[in-house]
């Protein structure tokens, strides 16, 4: 009919063509590309994580130490970000618009897709006034978390604080993801896993202006967050309090110590800080400031990480290291003409009478007695070498928890150091060195280093005549009583039980021998107190002063070590604060005639007087 | 009563089943499109949904008036019809409504009405009209004024209202006339030009430059030109181009390698034609002119798109050739439509299990992305299967044009195959990252009155013609 009737086929074709290129893309699109199938999940799934609430923590009386507060983070997820109105924006949450936009580039960085933390734990009346208006503001939504609590501002080193996870801890275990906190010291740290329970998720269906739509397959993927389990301590805050609080304006620490059940009553460490402080927005600038501007090392837990020489307090070991050896009875005399004078070596110590029994070496801490008594332990005829003999010492020693880890359910225990034989013959160049080349470890000097928290457990030992159960922290978990079976295990000393007598007796008579007894200040009425001083000799300034006691003397409830640095010695403030720690916790309170003894401890300021005669030294050796 | 059983006879079955299935189709669609819990009834006439059946309802109202019409009426009215749209655009520039940036409705209470829509029909109808004509002679210049004013006309109106998708329909019915003979070599023409505007866009003028040397090069062989020859002028042109270089150089003209090329051609033509092609000559000459009529055009391109294009067209078209990309700017839409066709994967999530259009994540779900709505919830099955029902219809189309006597109605019904083939590669392209995003309908199935009665209009004309196939050749 039509020239031109031919070009249906081309007209025809040209449709036909587009539509087979169509159909062709489409395949690609949907079957070959799997991109946009994961696009669009992103693109319509909110994963939320279902913070676990952290478990609680208690001390020994049910007194509750670390508790949760909710805190607010602010999330976003720049890809769902809308124009707004930043004033109103910047106003509600307190920031400036050059802060607004660093941090908005920061989220963009990190990811256009998922969400990231805008800011960090609004506090909870803020978040009262962003609640109402956040649907102004497309791309941003609130997750809430849990922040630790103090009601009581004490304890920070044992209590521990919370973290950011850091790339080794994300590497390490997969459960946590960036921006999870994690226990970093302490008892948040040891028993973190307890804590902080198995947080859970829920997946959503969002639009796209992020408002939920639903569960995301019914809640097939969704997982309920378990709670952490709470824990109960040992501690005794009202005690751990009273110490930190006798212990102001001075260095050092206390520990006690339950000798029956190695409970742990109270491990402070001064100057201490309070556990507030690293809590929420302020705890890395808090962290930075204790951490490299303050040169008494708040962070620094001394009553474990710090190992000191122990001084006189190690005499006891030595007593009962001689007795159980044969080397000495109760009876024993020693002569001390004002020292041990071997050859040309003489080892000074005070005027005292002369000779005197082993509960009276103690009484008044004889150098010569341990001087003498310890050569004879290592030139004991039954042994072939100074290394046998040396070794067969160091065993004993040992036995009482000394140079290794105790193995508490603390972190960052230290071992303290007791040389070995070896040790020895390395330095001294010859494996024949004398008993007189190492005479000071008789007398608690030299090369010993030991932790408050090994000494306190030294006492428990002799409080409990010859064994101890490893210092711990934990009382329970959760509602079972259950703890770790090492902590229920006795630990035998290599000391009879019936050797630590006449030590004891020797400890009873350092606080109520009367004259020269240089424990007085630690005798409580109705309550046998028994202890030893220890004066720590300090190349750097006043020597350090160091007091182990427990009570009652009979049924020990309490062993405790008190160290003071720069306390010149033992009988000026580690023996009294020992003394009023004792009586705080057996009496609940000071009785009236120690009044003024607690007084002078709570306003004795050691740092200060360091401080000030530093000063006077610099001048001194300026005017030279 | 008699009359009234041939009509039912013969009308097209086929054609109007496979309408129906599209209306329904799409009517399910717009329903998962923007499926609201509150308000589950596919029949609740606040959503969208309900209101796309009353819509439907009337389309089948508005048809079967139309095929009560006695269809010697359209082309007897064709010229009225379009002179009225025209008034009708003309108004719609004065008193319309500005929806989405474009001044393109009349609001008459509650009803919207967007009379672009139906100057489609009425310009088919012209153009059928004018070009069945015995006087009409495709190749004179006269016959080919009149049909770019009837082209035109409506087009430049309905650019005017800011509706660019809607004025861009018009040029599909280059196909029309070509079907009614127009030369191939416009065809061909147009091909180039839109080849040569989108490398202009894409590489530098100077690449389009060579490579419509080399085309014209392939060209003179192909007509005769001895390979020697072509060396010959390649040498003289690239001399020329290697002196003019180093002269720019040296001196202070600062003129680009583009222009270089352009006046080395220019410099070359005269000595190109005289000395080298005395027997070919005509042809020779054909094929520098399209060289140089290829390089101007070129030139102009970049200016073109600079200055005629709005920037937010420009930055579509930038979009699309990947010059730019802003997957959450301009290239937004897109970036969304493709995540949810391609979420799809091959049978789709199920019916109003859509994730990315339920959840709004596609702009203008229920509109101009709603083939997203196919893609994600049917699949790849489902997509292509309402691709080939719209490509069924349309070769049908063109089957039923072949088979009228009447030119009018063959002209017509070409016109509206052309018309909903250009809207559907326009629309779902768009969608599916192959075409500019331009804002115009996919037949039948995006939401509203107006575009679902215009092509029931279009299409039911048609048919009415079609009906009377058999009648005297008008």
């Amino acid at each position: 009919m039509n020239n031109y009737s031919n070009r249906k086929f081309i007209v025809g074709g040209i449709f036909a063509f587009v539509i087979l290129i169509f159909i062709i893309r489409l395949f690609n699109l949907q079957i070959i590309d799997d991109q946009y199938k994961l696009s669009a999940e992103s693109n319509s799934q909110r994963r939320v994580t279902q913070y676990a609430a952290r478990g609680l923590i208690y001390d020994r009386n049910g007194e509750l130490l670390v508790y949760n507060q909710a805190a607010y983070d602010l999330m976003i997820i720049p890809r769902q970000v809308k124009t707004f109105d930043t004033l109103d924006f910047c106003y509600l949450l307190g920031i400036d618009k050059e802060d607004l936009i660093h941090r908005i580039q920061k989220a963009k960085k990190h990811s256009w897709y998922r969400s990231s933390i805008f800011i960090k734990q609004l506090s909870s009346e803020r978040y009262a006034v962003l609640q109402e208006k956040l649907y102004k503001f497309p791309g941003f939504f609130v997750q809430t978390r849990t922040l630790r609590k103090y009601p009581h501002h004490n304890a920070a080193h044992t209590l521990g604080y919370l973290g950011e996870v850091n790339d080794r801890n994300i590497k390490k275990d997969d459960y946590y993801t960036q921006g999870d906190y994690i226990g970093k010291n302490g008892i948040e740290n040891t028993y973190e896993e307890i804590l902080r329970g198995v947080k859970g998720l829920k997946v959503y269906w969002v639009d796209v202006y992020n408002r939920i739509k639903g569960s995301f397959h019914d809640g097939k993927l969704d997982r309920d967050a378990i709670e952490g389990q709470d824990i109960k301590t040992t501690l005794d805050i009202n005690l751990q309090e009273y110490g930190e609080k006798l212990m102001q304006n001075k260095k050092g620490g206390i520990v006690a110590i339950e000798p029956k059940t190695g409970e742990i009553l109270v491990k402070l460490s001064s100057p201490g800080y309070d556990p507030e402080m690293f809590v929420g927005r302020a705890m890395s600038k808090n962290y930075r400031e204790l951490a490299n501007n303050d040169t008494l090392k708040p962070l620094f837990d001394r009553s474990m990480m710090a190992t000191y020489p122990p001084g006189s307090i190690f005499k006891l070991v030595n007593a009962l290291i001689a007795l159980q050896e044969g080397i000495i009875t109760p009876y024993t005399r020693i002569k001390c003409q004002n020292g041990y004078h071997a050859g040309s070596f003489t080892m000074g110590c005070h005027p005292h009478k002369s000779p005197v029994d082993l509960k009276e070496s103690v009484q008044i801490s004889c150098n010569a007695y341990y001087a003498q008594t310890f050569r004879d332990i290592l030139d004991a005829p039954r042994f072939n070498s100074i290394n046998e003999s040396y070794t067969n010492w160091r065993r004993h020693v040992t036995s009482f928890g000394f140079g290794e880890k105790l193995g508490t359910d603390l972190p960052n225990e230290l071992t303290g150091f007791i040389p070995t034989a070896n040790y020895y013959n390395k330095v001294i160049r010859t494996r024949n060195w004398k008993s007189l080349n190492v005479v000071s470890l008789a007398i608690g000097q030299g090369e010993l280093s030991i932790t408050p928290l090994q000494m306190a457990n030294m006492v428990a030992c002799v409080a409990n005549r010859g064994y101890y159960y490893t210092p711990h922290i934990v009382k329970s978990i959760g509602s079972n009583n259950s703890i770790d079976p090492k902590f229920l295990k006795k630990n035998k000393t290599t000391i009879d039980p019936s050797y630590f007598e006449p030590v004891i007796e020797g400890m009873d008579l350092v606080v109520h021998g009367g004259e020269g007894s240089t424990g007085r200040s630690s005798a409580i009425k109705d309550i046998r107190v028994c202890g030893k001083t220890g004066t720590v000799q300090n190349p750097h300034g006043d020597d350090h002063s160091v007091y182990v006691a427990f009570a009652p003397k009979d049924d020990p409830k309490i062993a405790i070590v008190v160290y003071v640095e720069n306390g010149v010695w033992g009988a000026r403030y580690a023996a009294p604060i020992s003394g009023l720690m004792i009586e705080k916790y057996l009496k609940g309170e000071i009785s009236e005639n120690k009044k003024y003894l607690e007084k002078k401890m709570l306003e004795a300021d050691l740092i200060k007087e360091q401080e000030i005669k530093k000063v006077q030294l610099k001048k001194e050796s300026s005017h030279e | 009563m008699n009359r009234k059983v041939s009509l039912i006879k013969n009308l097209d079955w086929m054609t109007i089943m496979l309408y129906a299935i599209l209306v329904f189709l799409g009517w399910i669609n717009i329903y998962a499109a923007v499926y609201n819990e509150d308000h589950q009834s596919i029949f609740d006439a606040t959503q969208r949904y309900g209101k796309q059946l009353m819509w439907i309802g009337a389309a089948i109202f508005i048809a079967i008036i139309i095929l009560t019409i006695e269809s010697k009426f359209y082309s007897a009215f064709a010229y009225p019809t379009l002179i009225l749209m025209i008034l009708l655009l003309l108004a719609v520039l004065t008193f319309g409504v500005k929806v989405n940036g474009a001044r393109s409705w009349f609001e008459l209470g509650a009803i919207r009405f967007q009379p672009a829509e139906f100057a489609k029909f009425a310009t088919n109808l012209a153009i059928a009209r004018y070009l069945s004509q015995h006087n009409f002679k495709i190749h004179r210049l006269k016959s080919l004024a009149v049909t770019g004013l009837i082209l035109f006309t409506p087009a430049v109106l309905i650019l005017m209202q800011n509706d660019t998708g809607s004025a861009l329909v018009y040029s599909v019915f280059i196909l029309v006339l070509y079907r009614e003979g127009l030369s191939g070599f416009v065809l061909f023409l147009a091909l180039l030009a839109a080849i040569f505007f989108v490398f202009t866009l894409i590489y530098s003028s100077f690449t389009v430059s060579i490579l419509i040397l080399i085309i014209a090069a392939i060209s003179l062989k192909t007509i005769g030109i001895q390979t020697k020859q072509i060396a010959i002028a390649t040498a003289m042109l690239a001399g020329s181009f290697g002196t003019l270089w180093l002269i720019n150089k040296g001196t202070n003209f600062q003129l680009g390698n583009f222009s270089l090329v352009v006046i080395s051609i220019l410099l070359n033509t005269i000595p190109f034609l005289i000395y080298t092609y005395r027997q070919k000559i005509k042809k020779a000459a054909l094929v520098l002119l399209l060289v140089i009529g290829s390089l101007f055009y070129t030139f102009s391109v970049s200016y073109i798109f600079d200055t005629v294009l709005e920037s937010h067209q420009q930055q579509r078209i930038n979009e699309l050739l990947g010059i730019k990309s802003d997957p959450y700017g301009t290239g937004y839409n897109v970036n969304q439509s493709k995540i949810a066709i391609g979420s799809g994967g091959f049978n789709g999530k199920g019916f109003l299990n859509g994730t990315q259009t339920k959840f709004n994540f596609v702009p203008e779900q229920s509109t101009d992305f709603i083939f997203c709505t196919v893609g994600e919830e049917w699949g790849f099955l489902g997509s292509a299967l309402v691709l080939l029902l719209h490509l069924s219809l349309i070769l049908r189309l063109i089957y039923l044009s072949e088979r009228q006597r009447s030119s009018f109605s063959r002209i017509y019904g070409y016109g509206v195959a052309a018309i909903l083939f250009f809207h559907v590669a326009v629309n779902v392209g768009m969608t599916i990252g192959l075409a500019p995003v331009i804002g115009i309908p996919l037949p039948f199935f995006s939401y509203g009155g107006s575009s679902l009665w215009s092509f029931t209009i279009l299409l039911f004309i048609f048919l009415r013609l079609d009906a009377n196939r058999l009648e005297l050749l008008r």
